[in-house]
């Protein structure tokens, strides 16, 4: 690592992050709608949102600052294996074009703002809701602390916060968190949606200028491979295994597989996606994103390609993270690895306030209102969603800084295994009535009590807990915990739902009715008042 | 168009009667969409570091140009639905009030 402060990548961040925090405060005009006091307007801004926007949004909100960090150092640290993410990505769009276009429709009709709000109204259950809506929070929080990780990565390869008083090392971060607390309070949805345009601006023009530039600078990708298998190849002498491989494992199929299968599953039913889609106007928003999003996609995989071109380059970081921050300070000239670090700065703002307003909007609707002050107005939700907003990001703040990294790290992986346990109830419903409300409780309970147990029980690469791979039961290969899970889980809702049948157990009033999960803008009985509505 | 049927296809669909002219479009839109699920799943099929391409792997650059075959399929997937939807709409508005 550099010592001392890069002055000239300093200032370009400072300059881009000056841009964004105006756009910030800006953007609570943007768009406004004349009563702006409830939660449609701040918590989906407006439900206005077209093709385009709605594709920075979600490219801002899924692709975020730890997944510029996080996949190409796993990659960097082991191979193919970290490359999954690719399949992955590629795998959620045809899930997303099936199942959320209903979820849309339906929540428009009954004015539903978060997934557990559906389900309530589905199944008549409010403890199946808070039951979604806690898992929904439990795996957002370590997710906003991980954008913070991505933010100290970068700042402490620009060399500021690397101080001895613990204040003046944390005092970037706190200003940064600081004034995206503020803008997100005061404007809500709309303040990561404008920004996203800067941010995924930079991201495109930052990968393809390393994609292009930096193979040319290290003599091509013949060479960047060949330096990496050299490197892959060199046996661990505590372990005496290989490094990695440029190719799975035989016995790492599985875990390939499952690990996109699950993660595909999992990453649109996170409470952050669920927002930016009910943010869209309409049925095909939706859809036509699943034909454009995948340019991420796309953008993922050169990504993980630099994770290759650290190792060719010769970068050697004990953390990890630091490895694709560091290239771009070593590679880039000055000004460059500043737009670069800004490109990651800013891509850690963007989600980290999507999460924190879709976790307000799980707290506010399904626990606040549905358990505390059921006869809430609109205002007041709105209120209370604003402040809970805050409360969310001090949370994350206090983890980050308190904490290990690596706990944010394992609460992450744990948080994919929960949310994929909400998918029986939420992507089922969507499709069928038939489920009893307590069986998928009891499956999801099952699921959640499962996973969690044997994430702690499996070793990672790196520690002695928390590994997201282990033991299929009745298949024998290595696969992933989250998915094997779920399996588990939907197991014990279907057979319980026959019994519960059999004894004729009371179930949940529906409020829904089929034609609801068609319906689209502009038919009759969708709410019409949306203040940019129309095609 | 053919005079609309007695009763829009998607609500015949949730009945479980499809109407003759859906069956085949939805289902090449389902096809659409479950490939990908083949091809990515099945990692022995892709698995290997030869041929490469301007020196990146295959098990790489396969996999990244599978990005450009699903969103050709998806986009697929999407002018049929689309389609089937307009139709759904021009049959109701042609049947009157329906509900």
């Amino acid at each position: 690592m550099k010592d001392g402060v890069n002055g000239v990548a300093l200032a370009v961040f400072i300059f881009f992050f000056l841009v964004v925090t105006a756009m910030g405060f800006v953007a609570a005009k943007w768009r406004r709608a004349e009563n702006a006091d409830n939660l449609d307007e701040w918590g989906l801004g407006g439900r206005s949102f077209g093709t385009w926007i709605t594709w920075f949004l979600l490219g801002g909100d899924l692709y975020t600052a730890y997944t510029f960090v996080a996949v190409p150092a796993a990659v960097y640290a082991g191979g193919a294996a970290g490359f999954f993410a690719v399949p992955y990505t590629i795998l959620c769009y045809p899930l997303v074009f099936t199942f959320l276009p209903r979820l849309w429709s339906v929540a428009h009709k009954h004015g539903y703002v978060t997934s557990s709000d559906f389900v309530r109204g589905r199944f008549g259950s409010k403890g199946l809701s808070l039951a979604l809506a806690l898992t929904g929070l439990l795996a957002t929080m370590p997710y906003i602390a991980l954008q913070l990780v991505g933010i100290q990565a970068v700042l402490d390869v620009l060399g500021v916060g690397g101080g001895s008083n613990w204040f003046m090392k944390d005092l970037p971060l706190l200003i940064a968190f600081g004034v995206l607390a503020a803008y997100t309070y005061s404007a809500g949805l709309r303040a990561p949606a404008l920004i996203a345009f800067v941010k995924d601006a930079l991201v495109y023009i930052v990968i393809i200028v390393a994609v292009i530039y930096i193979p040319i600078k290290l003599g091509g990708f013949d060479h960047i491979f060949s330096k990496a298998a050299d490197a892959f190849a060199v046996k661990n002498p505590e372990t005496g295994k290989p490094r990695g491989s440029l190719i799975t494992g035989p016995d790492a199929q599985w875990a390939y597989a499952t690990l996109a299968l699950g993660s595909a599953m999992a990453l649109f039913l996170y409470p952050h996606s669920v927002t930016a889609v009910l943010s869209s106007k309409n049925r095909n928003v939706i859809r036509r994103n699943t034909t454009i999003l995948p340019l991420y996609s796309l953008m993922l995989g050169l990504l993980a390609m630099l994770g290759f071109m650290a190792i060719a380059a010769g970068v050697k970081v004990k953390n990890g993270q630091l490895a694709i921050p560091q290239l771009f300070a070593d590679m880039f000239p000055d000004w460059f690895a500043g737009v670069a670090f800004a490109a990651i700065g800013i891509g850690a703002l963007v989600p980290a306030a999507i999460m924190s307003i879709a976790a307000a909007n799980l707290f506010t609707r399904n626990i606040y209102k549905d358990f505390i002050r059921p006869d809430a107005t609109p205002e007041r939700e709105a209120k209370v969603s604003k402040l809970a907003s805050l409360l969310v990001k001090v949370g994350a703040l206090i983890f980050v800084l308190t904490m290990d990294k690596t706990v944010a790290i394992n609460f992450q992986l744990l948080g994919g295994i929960w949310i994929l346990q909400t998918v029986p109830a939420l992507v089922g419903g969507l499709f069928t009535r038939w489920f009893h409300r307590w069986a998928l409780l009891a499956g999801w309970a099952v699921g959640m009590v499962y996973g969690t147990w044997k994430a702690y029980d499996t070793p990672s690469a790196t520690q002695d807990h928390f590994g997201n791979t282990n033991l299929i039961p009745f298949i024998g290969e290595k696969g992933y915990i989250g998915l094997t899970a779920f399996v588990l889980n939907v197991v014990v809702a279907v057979v319980l739902t026959f019994a519960f049948k059999a004894f004729r157990v009371p179930d949940g009033v529906d409020e829904t009715s089929p034609s609801d999960y068609t319906a689209d803008a502009g038919d009759a009985g969708v709410r019409a008042d949306l203040p940019t509505a129309g095609h | 168009m053919t005079e609309p049927p007695m009763e829009p296809p998607e609500r015949a669909a949730e009945r479980g009667r499809p109407g003759a002219g859906v069956v085949v479009p939805l289902a090449v839109a389902g096809v659409c969409l479950a490939v990908p699920f083949v091809a990515m799943l099945w990692v022995g099929s892709y698995n290997r570091l030869t041929p490469a391409f301007i020196g990146i792997p295959f098990f790489y650059w396969y996999q990244m140009a599978w990005v450009f075959v699903s969103t050709a399929l998806t986009s697929t997937a999407y002018v049929i639905v689309r389609r089937l939807e307009r139709t759904r709409k021009a049959a109701a508005a042609a049947g009157g009030e329906q509900r």
